[in-house]
This record gives structure tokens, C-alpha cells and sequence, in this order.
């Protein structure tokens, strides 16, 4: 906060660089817990790797404790923790159980499609909803207020497969204009551009609708708390007309919250949306740690639940400077 | 503020997007217009192409069409017939078996197929644990296997193995695998891939797509179709839309899960270009009641209720299970009542209850067993044993599977009446493993699929399957020890007759029965669909009433036989087209929102 006694600082390298470190070191100290936590958080859960891959197949004592052995299940965790940490320490995340591949080569296969899908809808969710919030709350009480609310709310509390589902039916399968699974066509003329563009329509229509109404009420609540602000009665004062009253003044003071959410959701769009890619059988990093949750496969857990932490925690020290830029008051 | 910053928020994504979309592989399999395709909508994913690695069944699927095995199953009778072995002899210890490999059969790459490759493919398993992954359990009881000429084989077992005609070991050529540097790491995904089964593997996108080109030199001859294309759903409505509109030809039973529910099957029903078939299953649904868990030395362990330990108890509780009720009521009667552990889709071997021994549903005499056998009922209505602990059951099911929740409250509301309280819980399939594994259960509701030999699924209720001493290595499905079913599962592994050992099969399912560690509560359909109005009806297994997927072979995919091409006026167009106009219109709207700002501003 603005303390009065205090004078402001000029802006230099070096109060830049002591303004950076703390938060950096605060970023590594959270990510060097997360990968603590990684390790030990899957071995809590309810289930044995080896019993749940041989589940329902023809196999003997002899097999399992083989394939025990193959894992690593059968050394002592304090060993199996050490294998981890010196691991991640090279840049290798292990081996998933279940794919006998690299887990970083499995999620370098999902992130893209991941990052497409949820990165779009969550920039064209914040833009409508913070177009539609700014609009709603100038003009509170209309009926373009209680209608964008209404419509907002109760496309939030629609759980997304159910959602999904009606559009796949009606705009895939009923009418037939888009696919109904996948990102890409097994044949097709298009261009790969059009092609992933026209699978990518429907599950990102759904994940906008789904999510926009949580920027669409921040930005609502917040423009509202500027409304009886007296730097806008005067700048109606200096005869600006009332858009602009709203678009220079109004909106950017109220934009901070909605701003700091938008970031706070760009770190987790790394971790999917496990209900929309199953719906539209999208091949992204949601299903991914799915799957491995049903083994579980550990390696596969640790090494998503590292990257989407990593993800978070890189955005909120982004989202953490960026508000030091925006608002001046945080610039002590 | 506003305008530029969203713009830089923007750019990247569209930058990412363009540079994703251009970085996308190329669709697989690309369509010459004369190419006729098999599209098959898969509901799971592929773990590995590596035969000696992949467990999942669509893997396992795959593996069957690339590569043949020793001896195949009839599709009609179900029993052993040649594949890669013409002829065999087995010695009267049934200790060593001599097979005759067919000559004149090739690699997809045109080399021979020899005995060489078929003992090079048996040794890797024996020398190398990463190759037993999968499979590791028909060569458990090898001693040794040696090639006394390019013709035969010569496999001697260290004990009678009543699998060697059903080793579903894919064979694969020994001119590629010795030169794998290590099998535990090998992907096996060189395209084309080098095989001996109907199709060859020639294209795999992960999580999306699997291509298939018949083999030309397929010894049994080249397939009626070209091309064998798996597309991945992870929904089923979605496969079911796909279906209707043509752009997939066939929707398989699925494996364990993800196959067709009963009420989109019903939905295909007026689809005139659409061919439903509904098929006997291979699984069973049980509910397993705790016997006494033990170890293989008889010291207790877990905590399953001691009034479970009763066999009179158990009974009881058959009695008191409709099972005909769940058929109608929860499969929408897309299904068999349960009778034993071998499925009727294995009539040789199935054995179902008659006259005295069928336990009808009946919850008065249930009552009446509990009555006699000493569980009088409490003030609350709740039965208690001779040790006055109240007869209240835990019952566990898998969460991932919808019917087992409403299992469990069937089961409840059915037990209640019999003075027993239920308390149904639905956990993780994983921990539900490990707590039947551990014998942490009081009821239990599992399921297993079972294959057309069944000395595996028998195996599994004997005293030897309970875990050892530090409680590891169990593989028991019920925790079942019984002297008789045991002397009984000896007797027909080494019985030479195939009547006689059908024959101790059915005794050792009526002891089960009579016994009563679990309920086998019934057998679901697998359910299929595929456009008739493009394919000929495929080769089922079993023929009739069998599936065309996920048989014991490959004879359904072999058997496609295209009718006509498929109709391609679809309207991809008008969707672009709606995409295009929507970024257009938004772009111009932003645009256009630009300029009036601008002009406004101006005019200030």
C-alpha cells in the first residue's frame, strides 16, 4: 500500500532488481515444494501401480513381482526419492508406467493442443467478458445488464460436459457442421490451418461459455466500485461524452482485479480441461492425468503435476510484476 | 489503456495457434479415391505397438492384425486351428509339444516365415523380463524351446500347460527384433511395420489415429478391404453421431469400459444404413462375498466380516440377489443372468445351475437359511451372529463405473428385507484392486473377462492364487481355498480327453457355486454397430450371437468386405465457413469499433 511517509523511489535498476528477487526467490522456493509435494502427494493415494496394469490379464505371482521390480516399487521410497530428485535435476521427468515412454515427450505431445484449446478460450473468455462486465455494470438495472448476467450465470452453472454434449449433438452431429472428435480430420482437403480451425470451434465455444461469466462479474463488481468515483463526475465535468467516460476513466481503474484473475487462469491452462477434451475426444493434458490417475502412474503424475505448478507459479510472479506496470500505487 | 494491451494479450495466442496448426502432422493416411477404408471408432487409447509391451485391449487388438500366432480359435467352434502352425503332436506326458510351421508363408517384407522366428520370439520371453510384460504367463512353464529344422518346433513345459494351443503370443520376425537394442524401450513404430498378419501397421498419430494396409502377402490371402483405420474417441456419444453421419463404419464392444450403452444402441435402431449387433459377452459381473481371507499358509488376514466366513451366510445371500431384476432393470435386458465363471458364450465349458441346485430368488427362504443357521434378528430388525456382531456389510464397487453404484443399491435394498444392513461405497478402481488384493473388504463387486480356454479364470480360486507370507504376490480372485476344487482344477489340466476335462470343468464351477464365494450376478452384452449400407456383415466370433471386435483373432477386421464408397457430401464447407465469418466479423467489428473511436476522438 501507499504510505504517505514514505517518499517514492525513482524507478532504477537496482530497486527493479530488489523489487524481482524476493519474488523470483519466492517462485523457486514454491516450485522446489511442489516437486517435494509431487513425490510424496501420489504416494498417498489408494492403489498399487502394478496390481491395477495386470488387472483382468492372465498373469501369475511371478509377473507382478516382475513387473514390481521393473518399476522401481520394490526399493525403499527414500531411494526412489532420491531417483526422482536426481532426475528432475538432469531435466528427465522418468518414464510413464503405462506408455513406457518419457513423460516429458508424453506431455510435449498433449501441451500443444492443450495450450491452443484452453489458451484461446481464456483470452476470447476475458475479452468478452470483461466487454460485456464493463457494459453490464455502466449501464446497471437495464435489461442489457440483468440479460448478460442471467445468460452468464446460468451458462457457469452448467456443468461443461453436459454443455459440450448439447452442442456436439446439435452443431456436430445433428447439422453436421463440424467434427465430432479430435483435432484433425483422418481425411481431409483442407489446409491444416481450416482443418484444426474447424475441429478447434466447438470445444472452444463450449469452454468460453462455460467460463466467461467469472470475468464477465468481476469486471461488473469492480467497474460498479468505481461508478460514483469523483474523478468521474469530473471528467463529465470536462463535457466528455459518456463512452468516453466509460472507456478512458471507468475501465481501467476497474480493470485490475479482472486482470490479475485473467493470470492467475493463464497458469492453469496448462492444465487442461479434462471435461471439454473428453467430450470432444481433444487429445490435451486433461485426459492425460486422467489416465494416469487410474494406475496410478507415478512418474506421469509427478511429472504433470510439476509442469502445471511451474506453470502457475511462472504466471503469478508474471501476473505480480505486470501489476507493478498497470497500477502505480503497488509501485510503492 | 485497454486496447493495446489486449492486443498484446491476443497476439501470442494467435501466433501460437497459426504456428501449432502448421506445425500439425500430416492427416494419416491419405485418401487415393480408389483406397477402401475400414474407419473404426476406438474408445482407448494405444499404450504401446510393442506386442511384448501392450496390455491395453486396443493394443492387444492391433497386435492381432499385424502379427499371426502359433495356432488360431475357430471363429464357429471356438477351438484351436492351424495358424502359423499347420500340425501338431503333444507327448503322452503332455510335457513336450512338436508343432509344423506351414511353409511357404512370408514377412510382410517378403522373407520366409520360419520355426526360427517362432523360437526366437518364445526365447526373448524366457531371457528377457521386459518381453514377459505383456504376455509373460503362457511361457512361465517353459523349459525349453529348440528348432530342429526351419519346420518345427519343439517346446518342452517343466508341468502339463493346458494353454499351449492358446498362446497369445504374437510372433514376430526375427530378422528385425535381434536387432533391438533393448525390448523394454523399443516403440516398435519403424513404419511400415514388418508382420505376418492380415494388415501391416502403416501409420500411428498418438491420441488420434492408427492406419492398417491389407497385407498382400498374408498367407491366408489378402483382405477384401484396403486399409484399416482406428480413430480415437474418448466419448461415446460422439462415436455414435460419427456413426450415424458415415464418417466411421464401425463401433466396437470396447474393452472394459466405453463400448455402447444400452440407450444409444436403441437410438441406432431407425438408422436405415446402420447394422446393430448385439453379441453374447465374454465378461462377467460378480459379487464377491470375503470368504476368510488368508494367506497360502492359512494365517488370516484383512477384515472381512467373520459371519462371511459361513458358507450358510453366503448362500443366504445368493438367494436373497434377483438377479433377474438387474437384467432387466439395470442392463435394459442387454443381458444374461449370471449362473458361474465360465460365460455360456463358451457353451463347451459353461455350466449353469439345475433342478435342486438353481438357488432362486426367494426372500423368504433366505430368510428362513439365515433363521436356522442362527443369525436371529435384533430389536432393529438387524441380524447378529452366534459372536453377537450385527450382520452389516461394507460393499465396494469401482467408481468409474456407473453400474456398480446401482448394484449396490440393489444389493441394499435386497438385503435389507433379509435383515442385513448394506453400506454401499464407490472408490477408485485402483483401490479397489488393492483392497480385494488385500482381502479389506466384506462385499465386493468385481468382474473379469474371460478367454475361450478356461483353465486361467479357473486357476484363480485356487488355494495357491492367496498371497505368501508378506502378503505379496496374491492373484486370487475370491481368496477361495477348497481341497475338493483343487484336486478337481489338477485333474482336468492334466486330462488328455476334451469331453472328459469339459466335464471336471462343469464340476469345478458347480463346487464354486455350491461354495459360494462370490454371486456371479450376469453376463453383459457387447454391443456393435456398423454401416451396413457400406460393409458386408462381418465375421463374428462366435458364429452366431459373437463380436465382430475384440475377438479371440482377427477373422471380423479380415473378414470387411466393402459394398460401396463412402458419401463424402458433407458440410465441412459451411462449418469453415462459419468459422471464417465469425473471426472475419469479429475482427471487422473490432475494426469498425476502432475507427469510430478514432473519428471520435478526432472530433473532441
Amino acid at each position: 500500500m501507499l504510505d504517505p511517509a514514505r517518499p517514492v523511489p525513482r524507478r532504477t535498476p537496482h530497486h527493479l532488481a530488489h523489487r524481482l528477487g524476493p519474488r523470483l526467490v519466492g517462485g523457486l522456493l514454491s516450485l522446489l515444494s511442489v516437486v517435494v509435494l509431487g513425490f510424496f502427494l501420489f504416494r498417498v493415494l489408494p492403489g498399487d501401480p502394478a496390481l491395477t496394469m495386470t488387472r483382468g490379464r492372465p498373469v501369475g505371482a511371478r509377473e507382478i513381482a516382475e513387473l514390481r521390480a521393473r518399476l522401481g516399487l520394490d526399493r525403499p521410497l527414500a531411494r526412489q526419492f532420491l531417483d526422482y530428485l536426481a532426475g528432475l535435476a538432469r531435466g528427465d521427468l522418468g518414464t510413464s508406467y503405462e506408455f513406457r515412454r518419457p513423460v516429458a515427450e508424453l506431455i510435449g505431445e498433449r501441451i500443444g493442443p492443450t495450450l491452443l484449446l484452453v489458451g484461446t478460450a481464456t483470452v476470447l473468455a476475458a475479452l468478452l467478458g470483461i466487454w460485456q462486465g464493463a457494459r453490464a455494470g455502466w449501464r446497471r438495472g437495464t435489461r442489457f445488464d440483468r440479460r448478460s448476467v442471467g445468460v452468464a450465470l446460468t451458462l457457469w452453472s452448467v456443468p461443461p460436459f453436459w454443455l459440450g454434449l448439447v452442442v456436439l449433438l446439435v452443431l456436430a452431429g445433428g447439422l453436421g457442421l463440424f467434427p465430432v472428435r479430435g483435432i484433425r480430420s483422418p481425411d481431409t482437403s483442407l489446409p491444416v490451418v481450416l482443418d484444426v480451425a474447424h475441429h478447434l470451434a466447438l470445444p472452444c465455444l463450449t469452454l468460453v461459455a462455460a467460463v466467461y461469466a467469472q470475468y464477465l462479474l468481476v469486471m461488473r463488481a469492480s467497474l460498479l466500485a468505481e461508478m460514483d468515483a469523483d474523478y468521474l463526475t469530473t471528467a463529465r465535468a470536462i463535457g466528455l461524452r459518456d463512452d468516453q467516460v466509460r472507456r478512458r476513466h471507468a475501465v481501467p481503474n476497474a480493470l485490475l482485479p479482472t486482470v490479475t484473475l485473467v493470470f492467475l487462469h493463464l497458469g492453469l491452462v496448462v492444465s487442461g480441461a479434462i471435461a471439454v477434451e473428453t467430450v470432444f475426444s481433444w487429445p490435451g493434458l486433461g485426459l492425460l492425468v486422467y489416465q494416469a490417475l487410474r494406475v496410478p502412474d507415478l512418474p506421469l503424475l509427478q511429472g504433470t503435476f510439476v509442469v502445471i505448478c511451474a506453470a502457475v507459479i511462472v504466471m503469478n510472479t508474471l501476473a505480480d510484476l505486470l501489476l507493478q506496470v498497470l497500477d502505480p500505487r503497488v509501485r510503492w | 489503456m485497454g486496447r493495446g494491451r489486449f492486443g498484446l494479450l491476443v497476439a501470442p495466442w494467435l501466433v501460437a495457434a497459426v504456428v501449432l496448426a502448421l506445425a500439425a502432422p500430416p492427416p494419416a493416411g491419405a485418401q487415393q479415391p480408389e483406397t477402401t477404408t475400414l474407419r473404426v471408432a476406438s474408445t482407448q487409447s494405444v499404450d504401446s505397438l510393442n506386442p511384448f509391451l501392450a496390455v491395453f485391449a486396443s493394443s492387444t487388438e492391433l497386435g492381432r492384425l499385424m502379427y499371426e500366432f502359433l495356432t488360431a480359435y475357430d471363429p464357429r467352434t471356438q477351438q484351436p486351428v492351424p495358424a502359423l502352425a499347420e500340425s501338431w503332436t503333444v507327448s503322452p506326458d503332455r510335457l513336450t509339444w512338436t508343432f509344423t510351421i506351414r511353409s511357404g508363408a512370408q514377412w510382410s517384407d517378403g522373407r520366409p516365415i520360419t520355426a526360427r522366428d517362432v523360437a526366437f520370439t518364445y526365447d526373448l520371453m524366457l531371457r528377457d523380463a521386459d518381453a514377459r510384460t505383456a504376455n509373460g504367463n503362457f511361457v512361465a512353464t517353459f523349459a525349453s524351446v529348440t528348432t530342429p529344422d526351419a519346420r518345427t518346433v519343439v517346446i518342452r513345459t517343466k508341468t502339463p500347460q493346458a494353454t499351449m494351443l492358446a498362446l497369445d503370443i504374437p510372433i514376430v520376425p526375427r530378422h528385425v527384433w535381434e536387432r533391438v537394442p533393448s525390448i523394454g524401450d523399443h516403440r516398435n513404430d519403424e513404419l511400415p511395420v514388418v508382420g505376418s498378419g492380415p494388415f501391416v501397421l502403416t501409420g500411428y498419430v498418438p491420441e488420434q489415429f492408427v492406419t492398417l494396409r491389407a497385407n498382400d502377402r498374408y498367407w491366408r490371402g489378402r483382405p477384401a478391404v484396403d486399409e484399416v483405420q482406428f480413430v480415437l474417441f474418448t466419448n461415446t456419444d460422439a462415436a455414435v453421431q460419427a456413426l450415424r453421419r458415415g464418417e466411421v463404419d464401425l463401433i466396437g464392444a470396447g474393452s472394459t469400459s466405453g463400448g455402447m450403452t444400452p440407450a444409444q444402441f436403441e437410438a441406432l435402431a431407425d438408422d436405415p444404413g446402420v447394422t446393430r449387433n448385439r453379441a453374447t459377452g465374454r465378461r462377467y459381473i460378480e459379487l464377491l462375498m470375503n470368504p476368510g481371507a488368508a494367506t497360502r499358509e492359512g494365517i488370516p488376514i484383512g477384515d472381512g466380516h467373520p459371519a462371511l466366513v459361513d458358507v450358510r451366510v453366503r448362500q443366504a445371500i445368493d438367494r436373497g440377489i434377483d438377479r433377474d431384476a438387474l437384467v432387466r432393470r439395470l442392463l435394459d435386458g442387454y443381458g444374461q443372468r449370471g449362473a458361474s465363471i465360465v460365460p455360456p458364450v463358451y457353451p463347451r465349458y459353461h455350466w449353469s445351475p439345475a433342478g435342486p441346485a438353481v438357488r432362486r430368488f426367494d426372500l423368504g427362504a433366505a430368510n428362513r437359511m439365515l433363521d436356522a443357521a442362527g443369525y436371529p434378528r435384533g430389536p432393529d430388525g438387524v441380524r447378529a451372529g452366534p459372536d453377537g456382531q450385527a450382520l452389516r456389510f461394507r460393499l465396494i464397487g469401482r467408481g468409474e463405473r456407473a453400474e456398480d453404484a446401482r448394484v449396490g443399491q440393489f444389493v441394499r435394498g435386497w438385503l435389507a428385507d433379509l435383515g442385513i444392513v448394506v453400506v454401499p461405497r464407490m472408490v477408485s478402481g485402483a483401490a479397489l484392486d488393492e483392497m480385494t488384493t488385500d482381502g479389506s473388504y466384506d462385499l465386493a463387486i468385481s468382474s473379469w473377462g474371460v478367454n475361450p480356454d478356461p483353465d486361467y479364470i479357473l486357476s484363480l480360486h485356487t488355494c495357491g492364487q492367496r498371497p505368501g507370507p508378506d502378503g505379496r504376490g496374491s492373484t486370487t480372485a475370491s481368496f477361495f481355498c477348497d481341497a475338493r476344487y483343487d484336486a478337481l482344477y489338477a485333474r482336468q489340466l492334466a486330462e488328455l480327453d476334451p469331453g472328459r476335462r469339459a466335464g471336471l470343468v462343469e464340476q469345478m464351477q458347480q463346487r464354486l457355486h455350491d461354495q459360494a464365494p462370490a454371486v456371479v450376478l450376469f453376463y453383459k452384452n457387447a454391443l456393435e454397430a456398423y454401416r451396413s449400407d457400406r460393409f458386408a456383415p462381418f465375421q463374428v466370433q462366435p458364429d452366431p450371437g459373437g463380436v465382430i471386435t475384440g475377438q479371440n483373432g482377427y477373422w471380423g477386421f479380415y473378414s470387411a468386405r466393402p459394398l460401396a464408397a463412402r458419401d463424402d457430401a458433407d458440410r465441412t464447407a459451411i462449418g469453415v465457413g462459419v468459422v471464417a465469418l465469425v473471426v472475419l466479423g469479429g475482427l471487422t467489428a473490432v475494426l469498425l469499433a476502432r475507427r469510430r473511436r478514432t473519428g471520435a476522438d478526432e472530433r473532441e
